[in-house]
This record gives C-alpha cells, structure tokens and sequence, in this order.
C-alpha cells in the first residue's frame, strides 16, 4: 500500500535565509569577537602579531581550551564540574609528589593520577546521578574537598607548598616529549599543548556531531526524561561526561608540570569558572543541551588573546576580569538572541 | 479489509475482563476491548475513568492485577515497556519523548541512529537518517522544508506525527496515543485526526485515548467507554451515535440534571 498525502505548504513559515542559518551554529558569536580581539590587539600593539607573541597566546589559549572543550562537553550534558581547576593541581601534585619523594617510576605515576582523576570523575558523577543534587553543589563540594587536600598533603609529605627537583626524576625528559615539548613553526616556537589542544577540539566535534554519543550528549542535556523514554543510557553519558572532564584536567596538569617543571599546590585554583566562561561564550547554554566544542576552543582563543593581548599593551592586569565580565555578559545576551531567532519553543 | 476478514486473525492487542488495584484502591475493573490491523480503538473517559491505567497495562508500565492481556492471540504480562515495544507496540506519550532543541532527524532517530563503520570509528549515517526522516514525515502527509530545524519550532500537531511517524518507522504494529490532541487548537487537532487515520490506511492498529468524543467518533472503528474504573461497553461505530457516546459518558441523568440547573427560570 503506499500513499502519499499531498504536501502542505505553511504560509506562516518564513524562508530561512543564510543569516539565519548561521545564528543557528552556536560558535558563530564566538568567531566574531575573536577576529575582533585579534584585529583590535594586532593594530594596537607591537608584539602581539611577532612569532614570539603568537606563541605566547596560544600556549596561554591551549591550556584553558582544552579544559574548555570538555567543561563545553559536560555542559551541553547538562551538567557543571566547578572541580575541574583544582583536579589539575591535583593531578599535578600527584606525580609530582610520587615520582620525587617516593621515587615511583614516572610513566606509572602518569597512570596513577590518571586513574585517580578519572575516579573522582566517576564520583562526582555517581554521586549527582543517585541523589539528583544539582551538580554545582556537589562538584563545589569536590572543589574544596581536593582544594584542601592539594595544600595540606602536599605540605605534609614535603614540607613545602610546591614540587622541586621535578627535572631530576629518571624518564622526565622522555615524558617531556608528550607533554613539555616545543617545535617550530614558521618561525614560531610552538608548544606541544597547542597541538593537544587542536586535537582534542576535532576530536570533540567528531563525536559530538557525527557519532551516537555525541547524540546522547545533546539528548540528556536537553532533556533528560524524552531521552530515558527511548532508550539513552543516561547514567552512562553522565558518568563519560564528568570522566572526560577529569581526564582533560589530568592532561592540563601534566602539560604544565612537564612545561615548567614544577607544581604549586594552589595550581588550578579559580580557574574552574574561566572554563566555564570559555564554553558560554562559545554559544554553550547554562541549561544544556545547546553548544559546541569549537565554540569552546574560540572561547579560550578570546581569553588567551585578552591575557596576553593586555600585557602587551602594558595595561593593568586588573582589566583581564572586567573584560572577562563584560564578555560574559555579551555572550548570554547574544545566546538568548540566537535562541529567539531559532524560533525554538520551549 | 472487511469485518470478516479481520477476524479471521487474533486481534493485535486484546484485553479480557482486565482489571488494576493499587493497593486497596480499584483502579481499572471488568474491561474488555481489542484492536486489529487497520483498525482505530478509542478509549474514552472524563478525568478519573480509569484511562491512564488502562494505556498504563497496554504500554507495560504497570502489571495488570486481573483478566487477561493479549498480543496476537498469545496471553502475556508486560514486565516493562520494553517487552511491549518488542511485540511492536509502542506508546508515544502527552510529552512526546522529543528533545525540543534537537533537530528533528535527530529526534526522529534518538536512542535507535544508523551508524556506519565499526567500532570506535562508526559514525552516524548522517544523509541517510536526514532522508529517511523526510520520507517517513512525507508518508504522514507532512512536508518539512527542513528536518535540520530544532524540533521545538514545529507546531504542536506536528510534533504529535513526527513521534507517530517515529513509532511505525521502528516497527510498531499498534500505536497507543495518549490524549494527543487535548492541548490542540482545532485546526491541529484535525491534523493530528488525519495522521491517525493515515496510520491506520497503512495497517497499523491505534489505540486513541481521548476525553473528546468529537474528536473520536470520526476516526474511531471501536469505542471503548470508561467510566469510574470500570467500562460501559465496547462498541463498534454502526453500533452507537456521537450523542449516545456523550450522554454514556458524562451519565445521562447527570446531564440532565445539569440542564435543568443551567436552564433559565
């Protein structure tokens, strides 16, 4: 039997024109204010656009993009993690503090504060997913818990508030390779994190867009009850999430620490809602559901441009914050816009 | 198909004398009814008759506590919802289980997407999901101009089709709607009519609950009246008028009585 109805053209349906189309990509915002801080820093300082400073900028932006992109991830999840900054120091001091005072191999203690994140990730997760807390709450909890133990342990185990003599321990400069390397290109003394940071930005795409996953992500963030009816495995995206979101502050931490060598125990701290910042101002909604990971990237693009863009221009450093603020507030403005022009009902 | 022909078949779906307690509380009692291929079972109640615990034992969600359920002739117990949409029958609630931001391929194949590739290398069959969808809602009579936008800008009655049209594409033979058209204009609630009777032209069973017999009495083929838990009968459309329907349903002496309250002194 095949039966086709006759189409039925709206006349209340306006044609959607390419402007339109853009708005609907959520990083297009992000992509406008990038060029501009890039232009405006580029025409008013004289070091921003040399080889050297457009290193300086993109290390800085690297860091805090790939933190972004899986804050951005957890986020279109439905979900916070403000415990993302403070696992990088954990992490951090947890290879730090094995490998120089206990003398474990180093490649193990990678392995170590990697599966020491990942669990607190699983954690924070399970503890969300079985009690129906909002996660704000429970990872502001993780946040002071692992703020606590990075200074206390550390001072008891070495007496001090950071690691020394990280560069002495046998395998660190083979480790340095991965994480702590430089190359060159086109003239530019390109550090290695920027290279994770590209990675790891394509690879968030790929699966948030094109893999089942990435589907789920939208799905749970969206609208967690319609997902559950037909068959998402909430509590597992749930528990990747807030995994992933561990895991990259592992690799932020060891970036830094194989970078310069050394950790504070207050490394991380208040950086967790820069992160945040990065993702909502590459077009993530707070209630989920809505974002991007490139928008994410763009996000700590702008900051990392800001940072150094500032300095550069031998401004008050004080005014990053204000700016930070201001970019914010923007970007949720532009978010709410974007979401009227989609015309989406609630 | 003729009457002759249909019940030459088991029913899709038919319940004996099916009953519900919570507890010490009588929810459903005595209700018998069924639903075949290419046939529109309506189930209609005021609020309290018992609907939603009668499409509750349909859909699985709840165990029905006396009578008999079966499917295709076979006697069974819904464990969960899952084993009711393995035997093909699925339930598209009030909510719609849609994700509003999400576009409306990606709604359409939400939980179930097509993947290409193995492993950790599969990816979604996007283009194939995208055309599919636009066929599948082309089939119900509805033609988006873009199966890219956010599923929560389409009107409420197409929503209610893209999850009818959703439920038949993954293999369902009998769709339980629950009330799909109570929150509708009357424009839109014609629409969704015409997609239930386009699902039914296609062979599929549909099990309407509504509380409107306007809106049930052009599509339906059996009606089902609930009242306080209990039916009032099964009957086919040669064998009852809209009037009688509404009159059964609201208690035709309480009707009266509330036309004789309202009348005029």
């Amino acid at each position: 039997m095949t039966l086709t109805a006759p189409a039925v053209i709206d006349e209340r349906i306006k044609p959607t024109g390419l402007i339109q189309t853009l708005l609907r990509r959520p990083e297009v915002g992000a992509a406008v204010a990038a060029l501009a801080i890039f232009i405006f820093f580029s025409v008013s300082t004289q070091a921003f656009l040399t080889p050297a400073g457009v290193a300086t900028w993109l290390y800085s932006a690297s860091l805090f993009g790939i933190m972004a992109v899986a804050v951005a991830l957890l986020m279109i999840g439905g979900e916070f993690d403000l415990s993302a900054g403070a696992m990088v120091g954990t992490t951090g001091l947890i290879v730090g503090i094995i490998t120089t005072e206990w003398g474990v191999n180093i490649w193990l203690a990678l392995v170590i504060a990697l599966a020491i994140a990942l669990a607190i990730g699983a954690a924070n997760a399970f503890v969300v997913m079985k009690t129906g807390l909002p996660s704000f709450i429970v990872t502001l909890a993780t946040f002071f818990i692992l703020q606590g133990v990075n200074l206390a342990v550390t001072k008891i185990i070495t007496g001090t508030v950071s690691i020394q003599g990280m560069s002495a321990v046998p395998g660190f400069d083979a480790v340095k390779v991965f994480f702590g390397s430089s190359f060159s290109l086109f003239g530019m003394d390109m550090k290695i994190s920027i290279v994770w940071w590209l990675a790891i930005t394509a690879l968030a795409t790929w699966i948030l867009l094109r893999t089942r996953s990435g589907n789920w992500i939208f799905a749970v963030g969206g609208q967690v009850t319609s997902s559950r009816q037909v068959g998402v495995p909430v509590m597992k995206v749930k528990m990747g999430l807030f995994m992933t979101t561990a895991g990259a502050g592992w690799l932020v931490g060891m970036l830094q620490l194989f970078d310069v060598s050394t950790v504070q125990a207050t490394t991380g701290i208040g950086q967790e809602f820069i992160y945040i910042i990065c993702a909502v101002v590459g077009g993530c909604l707070l209630t989920g559901g809505y974002g991007s990971a490139i928008g994410a990237a763009l996000g700590a693009l702008i900051y990392g441009m800001t940072l150094q863009g500032i300095v550069f221009a031998q401004w008050d450093n004080n005014w990053l914050k204000a700016f930070l603020g201001g970019m914010l507030l923007l970007a949720v403005l532009v978010n709410l816009y974007v979401r009227r022009q989609a015309g989406v009902r609630s | 198909m003729t009457h002759a022909e249909a019940s030459a078949v088991p029913p899709i779906l038919e319940v004996r004398d099916i009953g519900k307690t919570y507890g010490s509380i009588l929810a459903l009692q005595g209700v018998s009814a069924s639903v075949g291929v290419g046939e529109v079972l309506c189930v209609l109640g005021d609020n309290g008759a018992g609907k939603s615990t009668f499409i509750k034992i349909l859909s699985g969600a709840h165990v029905h506590t006396q009578g008999k359920l079966l499917a295709y002739g076979v006697e069974r117990t819904f464990g969960s919802p899952r084993e009711a949409l393995d035997l093909g029958i699925a339930t598209v609630y009030q909510d719609l289980a849609v994700v509003p931001l999400m576009p409306v391929w990606r709604n359409f194949f939400l939980g179930s997407e097509v993947t290409r590739g193995f492993g950790p290398f599969s990816q979604l069959d996007v283009k194939g999901m995208r055309r599919i969808t636009k066929e599948e809602l082309a089939r119900m009579g509805i033609d988006l101009r873009d199966v890219d936008q956010p599923i929560g800008t389409l009107s409420g009655g197409e929503r209610q089709s893209v999850a009818i049209a959703r439920a038949v594409y993954f293999g369902a033979k009998v769709v339980i709607l629950d009330e799909p058209t109570s929150a509708l204009g009357v424009k839109q609630a014609g629409a969704v009519l015409k997609y239930i009777a386009q699902a039914r032209d296609r062979g599929l069973g549909v099990v309407f609950i509504t509380h409107n017999p306007h809106h049930a009495y052009p599509v339906g083929d059996r009606f089902l009246l609930l009242k306080r838990g209990t039916s009032l009968g099964d009957f086919k459309k040669s064998e009852i008028t809209i009037e009688e329907m509404t009159k059964l349903m609201a208690g035709a002496a309480e009707l009266d009585a509330l036309a004789h309250e309202l009348a005029r002194p």
